[in-house]
């Protein structure tokens, strides 16, 4: 009985089941509190158009099982070097920064300038977003064939901006523009309630496709 | 009959009036040729313009974010710095004009100054190895003189914007990074020594340029200089 009772200790327990694997988006809506960003054509400023923006999609996202962490929920004043804190403590599979402007048309998906880097143990604060680049480059081509798939005008672009360049996520800046036509004529406004809807639809099937991507 | 003292008197007079008269003469002829000499230094004729060259700028467009290649003849001055600033003032003037594809209000006298200096490595400077007979590092050796690179090497442009152009600039990514780019761009077609550049908003470093596009960091201009009709 001893012996059975060694037996059954020596024996390989079998393995526990692994946890399902974590998929956090961070969700970015720029300016907020004094940093009022862009006014918009309706009067709306854009710290108010990308906290509404956040709320939508973050509902979306929480609705199809995703976790969702948020820079910011209020008309609050968040630092840049914050908002980059906050995304690397997530370890987030995918950061997204909030922007709306009536500047141009359509979508502008933006990624970093950055060169792309190896990644290192220790990285400048800075430029941390260089050896993410190239995850960042693949998820601004999944946001934009959704987009595209939705029917918008996608531009897509390189810059700096200092939150981005500091998070250590596969990250995109998202400016929301107006939808021209041809004859450069607005079809849908930023305070169309049905563009902004079909916008936050489009990125939530995104990230849904990059999840399937990431975690097959 | 007059008393003698009396026509001693009035001869005295007389004589004091004609000397008077004299010297008041002599003073008008004096400050009239003063006045002619200072006439003769002032500039009679009008300054000289500089000739017209050609310029290229890379000018933004909005409708599908693009930096278009466009070539104008202005007079630039021979001055380098005068030269990049003249260049950079044409550009603004394009954007301020009623019809821009890429509207910007300012103009070219936003652009308060443009310094060229010489661009410092962005690498880490390498560790240099350590000499085995002293035990202490070998002194790097030097592929160029410093003078001689200071007048070949590559330069790096800092321009410094007026406030109300920052002010004034419309608020977003696309627009912010196209008007960084353009100048960059336009700096290195026209100087191609000119492969960094810096900006400064009345003289201070500033964050961003309306919100967005970061002004702190320094910007290589080959990178903003793509094939034409490419999205930056």
């Amino acid at each position: 009985m001893a012996t059975g009772k060694l037996a059954a200790a020596q024996q390989p327990s079998p393995a526990p089941a692994s946890p399902p694997a974590r998929f956090v988006v961070v969700l970015d809506a720029a300016h907020g509190g004094d940093d009022t960003g862009g006014r918009l054509t309706s009067g709306q400023l854009e710290k108010n158009f990308t906290l509404a923006l956040n709320v939508r999609l973050r509902s979306l996202l929480a609705a199809r099982g995703i976790q969702v962490v948020t820079t910011r929920d209020s008309d609050a004043v968040v630092e840049p070097n914050r908002r980059a804190e906050i995304a690397n403590h997530a370890q987030a599979q995918a950061c997204l920064s909030l922007h709306a402007s009536e500047s141009g048309s359509g979508i502008h998906l933006f990624t970093s300038s950055l060169a792309p880097t190896q990644t290192v143990r220790f990285a400048a604060w800075k430029t941390a977003q260089a050896a993410w680049v190239t995850r960042s480059l693949a998820l601004a081509g999944a946001l934009n064939s959704a987009l595209l798939h939705s029917g918008m005008s996608v531009t897509l672009g390189r810059t700096t901006l200092p939150a981005v360049d500091s998070m250590t996520c596969p990250a995109v800046a998202i400016e929301i523009a107006p939808e021209l036509d041809q004859d450069k004529k607005v079809t849908a406004g930023l305070d169309d309630k049905d563009y902004q809807a079909r916008v936050a639809a489009a990125l939530a099937a995104a990230l849904v496709e990059w999840r399937t991507e990431a975690h097959p | 009959m007059i008393p003698r003292y009396q026509k001693f008197l009035f001869g005295i007079l007389l004589v004091a009036s004609l000397v008077m008269g004299v010297a008041l003469w002599q003073l008008r002829e004096r400050a009239h040729q003063r006045m002619i000499a200072g006439q003769d230094s002032a500039p009679t004729s009008a300054p000289e313009v500089a000739p017209a060259e050609q310029a290229t700028l890379l000018v933004a467009n909005d409708s599908d974010s693009s930096l278009l290649t466009q070539v104008h003849s202005l007079p630039l001055p021979a001055d380098p710095g005068s030269r990049a600033r003249a260049v950079l003032g044409k550009l603004l003037d394009i954007y301020a004009a009623p019809s821009a594809a890429h509207p910007v209000p300012g103009g070219g006298s936003s652009v308060l100054q443009v310094f060229l200096l010489p661009a410092p490595a962005l690498a880490p400077p390498a560790i240099n190895p350590i000499n085995p007979a002293t035990g202490r590092p070998k002194a790097p050796a030097s592929s160029a003189r410093p003078a001689e690179a200071q007048q070949t090497g590559p330069q790096l442009a800092v321009v410094n914007l007026a406030g109300n152009f920052t002010a004034s600039h419309p608020s977003g990514i696309e627009t912010e990074t196209l008007t960084v780019l353009s100048i960059c761009g336009t700096l290195h077609a026209n100087l191609p020594r000119v492969t960094q550049v810096r900006f400064l908003v009345d003289g201070l470093q500033r964050a961003t340029l309306a919100g967005h596009a970061d002004l702190t960091r320094t910007y290589l201009a080959a990178d903003a200089t793509p094939a034409e009709g490419v999205h930056p």
